[in-house]
């Protein structure tokens, strides 16, 4: 069985976003960029499938600037026998993304698409759900367990409340939350090997996508800055404080 | 302009947070809303009761496939015609469904917004908060979710919207519904409440995260928790308070034992009031913090029950 896993290439998780002075976006040159997090779990679930016998080929996917090649090679490192960069400038839509994500998925015809919950750059948290929208295939979000068998694929998800269990028919979309699996660091061998390993370069136009985005950004600001406050020295202080002064009990 | 809510009830009453994005939909146009139940009856009755809804759509079903996105999605799909704007209020169920039904209407979603400017223009966080974008769609039609903390919620009683009993799409296609674990807590909804106590990793175990109840039940808080605290099984990860976790506003929000990581902080720093007991005078949180107190949050922990109980 096959599987697809779409990464995405965005500012480290450690780092602390800047916004640009001319409030056009935020500033990423020369800043440290890392595979989003969310993917280095989905990367992680496909090679564990893969150790498990249920995975024969793990395909990695990027859509974005060449440099998302270092995001790739990341995927290979840590067990993706293979990768897709996607290469545009545009900033990537979950839209536009889903329909790239198609158009693969439609010529490499994998079993199970593992994404990431969402891309912590633009927080979206939409692709899987429009890629398994635009596939009318089904999908399992959120995902914090995942067994294959059968044909099918039995996936435990985070929901408000609790948790869900559901029961996908393959092939389907799932997308990692934090709790599914802790990733592996890519060891030094690995990394060497994954040099080796095929990288594919294609465009949207050769899929026939149209990456325009329909959103554009009017501006981009600082949210309202917090002051720090009063460090008190008791709880009595801090009782008499919340009543007195802040008024909230 | 004409806008479909799809709102999320719990038990047959309407979400206080659904009711914020009631809203955040009058500032657009008349409201019809979508509520789908195993007794919806109950819940369309709770929603026609909101003031400012005009017409509620009902589907009463109970199979589980309401439960599941597929149909949901595609039943918004088919009732989109007539609205200009889909709107629900940010929650694990509606980011399940709208970007799907976005996918069918080949429409580029606008999660989270705290803020309407224009019937095409919106702000919203990105970055775990580190930055807010304005951004104005091109699409013809616009699907949305809202970060209920940033909307008032609309009254529960005062409307009378007509009702109008509707059927789910056909088969949720490959997708069946096992099982579904709530966990039961009579403490007030973690996004809703006026009162929040947080745990993090200072608290050390399960038993000790315990600790935190008797102080919530003095305050009638509801209890948080940041990832830390999920990950090391001190509690389950519905309490869980940040970037991927549920995003709070309370008028007080308390934070032991946590360190203020930005993806924690994205979570709750649009609290009012921000309490932090920590050990580590250098904690980020105490950037954020409007009142703190440097130390050892087992020792605090019980001074504060008792100067509550004082003057209480
Ligand atoms: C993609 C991604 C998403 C994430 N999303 C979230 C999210 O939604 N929510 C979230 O919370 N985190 C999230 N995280 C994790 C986040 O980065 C931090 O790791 C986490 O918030 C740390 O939790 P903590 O503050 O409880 O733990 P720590 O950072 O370990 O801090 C514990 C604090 O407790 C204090 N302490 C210890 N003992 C005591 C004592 N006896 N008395 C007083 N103080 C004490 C310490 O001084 C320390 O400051 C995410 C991370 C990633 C990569
Ligand atoms: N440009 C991209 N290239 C590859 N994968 C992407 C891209 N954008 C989004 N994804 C995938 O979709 C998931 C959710 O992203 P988002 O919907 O943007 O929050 C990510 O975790 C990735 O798995």
């Amino acid at each position: 069985m096959k599987v697809l896993v779409p990464v995405k290439r965005v500012i480290d998780y450690n780092i602390k976003p800047r916004v640009k002075a001319d409030g056009t976006g935020v500033e990423t040159a020369g800043v440290k960029m890392s595979m989003n997090p969310f993917d280095e779990i989905a990367v992680e679930e496909a090679v564990r499938l893969k150790e498990k016998g249920v995975v024969s080929e793990i395909i990695a996917v990027s859509i974005g600037e060449a440099k998302a090649q270092d995001t790739l090679r990341t995927a290979m490192a840590m067990g993706a026998d293979r990768s897709i960069l996607v290469e545009t400038d545009v900033v990537t839509e979950p839209l536009a993304v889903a329909k790239v994500l198609k158009a693969l998925v439609e010529k490499e015809k994998p079993d199970l698409i593992i994404l990431g919950k969402q891309a912590i750059d633009d927080d979206m948290n939409a692709t899987g759900q429009m890629l398994a929208g635009l596939l009318d295939r089904p999908q399992a979000t959120f995902a914090s367990k995942v067994e294959v068998a059968d044909g099918a694929v039995t996936v435990t998800r985070e929901i408000d409340g609790g948790s869900q269990t559901i029961k996908l028919a393959l092939p389907a979309i799932i997308t990692a939350d934090l709790r599914l699996n802790e990733p592996r660091y890519a060891s030094l061998p690995n990394i060497m090997k994954a040099r080796k390993k095929p990288m594919e370069k294609i465009t949207p136009a050769d899929l026939g996508v149209d990456m325009t985005p329909r959103l554009s950004v009017v501006s981009v600001s600082e949210p309202p800055e917090r002051k720090a406050g009063v460090k008190l020295d008791s709880a009595a202080e801090l009782v008499s404080r919340l009543r007195n002064e802040a008024k909230v009990i | 302009m004409t806008v479909l809510v799809y709102l999320d009830h719990e038990g047959g009453v309407i979400r206080q947070a659904s009711r914020s994005a009631i809203t955040a939909a009058t500032k657009l146009g008349d409201v019809d809303v979508l509520v789908t139940s195993p007794d919806a009856a109950a819940a369309a009755k709770s929603a026609a009761a909101i003031p400012g809804v005009k017409k509620v759509f009902a589907v009463t079903d109970t199979t589980g496939n309401s439960e599941l996105a597929e149909p949901v999605a595609a039943l918004l799909a088919q009732l989109a015609g007539n609205y200009t704007h889909i709107l629900a209020a940010s929650s694990a169920t509606a980011k399940n469904v709208l970007p799907r039904a976005a996918a069918l209407l080949d429409v580029q979603p606008i999660p989270d917004i705290v803020a309407i400017n224009d019937a095409e223009t919106f702000v919203r966080p990105i970055y775990a908060g580190s930055a807010l974008a304005t951004v104005k769609s091109a699409d013809a039609k616009k699907v949305i979710t809202m970060r209920a903390s940033a909307f008032d919620p609309a009254p529960a009683e005062g409307g009378s919207a007509t009702i109008e009993e509707i059927a789910l799409p056909a088969g949720p296609g490959g997708s069946t519904f096992v099982a579904t674990e709530l966990s039961k807590s009579e403490r007030p909804e973690l996004e809703s409440a006026r009162v929040v106590v947080s745990g993090g990793n200072g608290m050390l175990n399960e038993e000790n995260f315990k600790l935190l109840e008797p102080l919530a039940d003095r305050l009638g808080a509801a209890i948080g928790a940041s990832r830390a605290a999920v990950d090391k099984g001190f509690v389950s990860n519905e309490y869980q308070v940040g970037q991927t976790g549920k995003i709070v506003a309370p008028e007080l929000y308390i934070a032991m034992g946590i360190s203020g990581q930005i993806q924690h902080l994205a979570g709750m720093k649009d609290s009012k009031v921000i309490v932090a007991i920590n050990k580590d005078p250098e904690a980020p949180i105490f950037q954020v913090a409007d009142y703190g107190i440097v130390g050892d949050l087992f020792t605090i922990l019980p001074q504060l029950e008792a100067e509550l109980d004082k003057a209480g």
